[in-house]
């Protein structure tokens, strides 16, 4: 199984600890990765509240340097999925729209057929790798850890452009895989809302309310750390967990883990390698609860 | 087909009102709708059941309740088109608004809100002998957002207004934007000026909920994002919300990828150093775990950097 990997701006950048456990995780589960260098950003649905067919544009350039490589891309981050999901649901269900972002991109030389798929690291594992061969890998099962699922907006919505019509199972992706490396799903009601991280430089008090309301709940629920697929989410979550604390009058300390990160702990890695460290809230409560020594 | 129904009611008028959970079981039809089921329990199990209805047939908007923990039309939702684990239907009333019994919220905070954006057409120029024209092609694409029939849904589940009331919110913006972008209307610029002040159209914060309840498929967050747009293309007093859109566009242009510590500082300027600073914490926590996000020269440009530098170019001399 070969992807083309597109590891996205934050991997990157504020949370080099998922591209840390994404390497440390893939090369056991039988999949090659060739890393798209050339590509851009997809926007983040940033740049799309400017021009949203520059956007596409960008994206159907991606998309095409995949189907020049003859692979489906692979990405790690909800939003990157999202937005490149979406610009490829315009491109491939409008001819018209697909010619006219070609007529840009003829420029360049380059056409996009509109022959690309895109998949998130999660609908990776449980489509292409299969439950089985994780279960395979599961040497380090996460008995009696409660984990909360938190998607991200982006990995949920909108349904139609990622596919939860011909894949119904990826709405509940992250409870799937959760239970399948051992522990305890705590399903509550914040697990598909927005992490507040659009708003944090436009409006913070709002941004660091939704923090510290779902963290809180998740909490409450019982849950031990919360599992993010969405590197975005995470830099709200966990980066600024304590303000959002501090701001609404809590205690919280939440443990938020990057997919990977789980998975690895599951697979029975270093914790080090799999940058737990780097989390800003501390990730040692977790660890004990699986029997690791810190 | 026996269904179970978990219905979140709530009566002001008892000794302590206090929203419970109450439960009926019920022989519902494969045709049955939720708004059937519900009929039916109002009918013969219990008379106290509030709930609000009008036209039955996804029209009047009257009926926007949370099902299984979504806001929807109960008329237009098929008791047997709903997944739950336990076989249950969950019926609540809509968020983000005032209860006054069982399933029927106060909708007056909507109809504010809604009338805030003045939806109505303030044509500019002399007054035509007859109507004010429009050619059908140039209204084309406003048939989606006048498609709403105000039923709430989008605002009850609207990720922003749950922590903040002061937000205008999905259907208002819709709304504004249905005025902003006819052709006839004279007041785009002071409808986008309004909508540039806190509580406005920056607020929202990009969940799509709405986007996802909406029954009628008005897409209000797209709107929004088309509003910004404009008021960028429009020249609006910048923000922090225009700011970062324009500094994430100029970023990618010159670096193809994302700077986030100068996205953080172009976004706030000088102005907002106040706002800037009290990132300093969290910064210097990530420094100590050695993740501070490289910038500035240290963070350089993607390779392949001058064909994507070339595709803004080239969009910038479309139509
Ligand atoms: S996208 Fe914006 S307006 Fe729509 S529900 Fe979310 S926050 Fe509210
Ligand atoms: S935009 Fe859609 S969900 Fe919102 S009020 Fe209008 S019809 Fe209802
Ligand atoms: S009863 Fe009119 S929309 Fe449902």
């Amino acid at each position: 199984m070969k992807y083309a990997f597109f590891p996205g701006c934050v991997s990157k950048g504020g949370c080099p600890e998922l591209y840390q456990s994404v390497m440390q995780v893939y090369p056991q589960l039988g999949i090659e990765l060739e890393e798209m260098t050339t590509a851009s950003c997809t926007g983040a649905g940033v740049l799309q509240e400017k021009d949203l067919r520059l956007g596409d544009i960008l994206n159907a350039h991606t998309l095409a340097l995949a189907e020049q490589q003859g692979l489906p891309i692979m990405t790690i981050c909800s939003t990157c999925q999202g937005v490149m999901s979406q610009a490829n649901h315009r491109l491939k269900s409008n001819p018209e729209y697909l010619a006219e972002i070609n007529r840009v991109l003829a420029e360049e030389g380059i056409t996009y057929r509109g022959t690309t798929r895109v998949k998130h690291f999660i609908w990776i594992l449980l489509e292409d790798i299969g439950e089985e061969t994780i279960l395979q890998h599961v040497k380090r099962p996460l008995t009696g850890l409660r984990a909360a699922p938190f998607y991200g907006c982006y990995l949920q919505r909108p349904r139609e452009a990622l596919g939860f019509d011909e894949t119904p199972s990826r709405a509940k992706s992250l409870e799937t895989v959760i239970d399948l490396l051992g522990a305890e799903v705590v399903d509550f009601p914040g697990k598909t809302r927005c992490c507040g991280l659009p708003l944090l430089t436009i409006n913070q008090p709002n941004s660091l309310k939704m923090v510290a309301h779902h963290t809180s709940d998740a909490k409450e629920y019982g849950a031990d750390l919360m599992v993010t697929p969405c590197p975005l989410c995470h830099l709200n979550l966990d980066g600024l967990q304590s303000k959002a604390a501090k701001q609404n009058g809590m205690e919280i300390d939440l443990p938020i883990l990057h997919l990977p990160q789980l998975l690895g702990l599951a697979m029975g890695l270093e914790p080090k390698g799999l940058g737990l460290s780097r989390n800003l809230v501390a990730t040692e409560s977790v660890l004990e609860k699986i029997g690791i020594r810190v | 087909m026996p269904t179970t129904f978990r219905i979140k009611r709530f009566n002001p008028e008892s000794e302590s009102p206090q929203p419970y959970f109450q439960e009926y079981e019920l022989e519902t039809e494969q045709s049955d709708t939720v708004l059937d089921a519900l009929i039916k329990i109002r009918e013969s199990v219990d008379e106290s059941l509030a709930l609000r209805c009008s036209c039955r047939g996804a029209i009047c908007g009257s009926c926007g309740m949370r099902i299984n923990g979504h806001a929807t039309l109960a008329c237009k939702t098929k008791v047997v088109s709903l997944e739950s684990p336990d076989g249950t239907v969950q019926v609540e009333p809509m968020n983000n608004m005032p209860v006054i019994k069982d399933l029927v919220t106060d909708m007056g905070g909507f109809w504010d809100k809604i009338r805030q954006v003045q939806p109505w057409l303030q044509p500019a120029g002399p007054k035509p002998d007859a109507e004010y024209i429009a050619s059908p092609e140039s209204m084309k694409h406003l048939t989606g957002v006048m498609g709403c029939i105000m039923c709430g849904a989008c605002v009850s589940d609207c990720a922003a207004l749950e922590v903040d009331h002061q937000f205008i919110g999905p259907a208002a913006l819709a709304k504004a934007y249905r005025f902003v972008a006819d052709p006839r209307d004279g007041a785009s610029d002071s409808r986008l000026l309004a909508l540039n002040t806190p509580g406005g159209m920056w607020d929202c914060t990009r969940c799509m909920e709405c986007i996802e309840v909406c029954p009628k498929e008005v897409g209000a967050m797209d709107r929004i994002m088309d509003l910004r747009a404009k008021g960028i293309d429009h020249g609006i007093p910048s923000t922090c919300g225009s700011r970062h859109a324009e500094v994430f566009a100029d970023l990618i242009e010159h670096k193809g990828r994302l700077d986030e510590p100068l996205l953080a500082m172009r976004t706030f300027g000088l102005k907002n150093i106040g706002q800037m600073l009290s990132f300093l914490p969290m910064t210097l926590r990530a420094l100590v775990r050695g993740k501070l996000p490289r910038s500035g020269p240290l963070h350089r440009a993607i390779p392949g950097i001058d064909r994507i530098r070339r595709l803004f170019r080239h969009t910038r001399n479309l139509p």
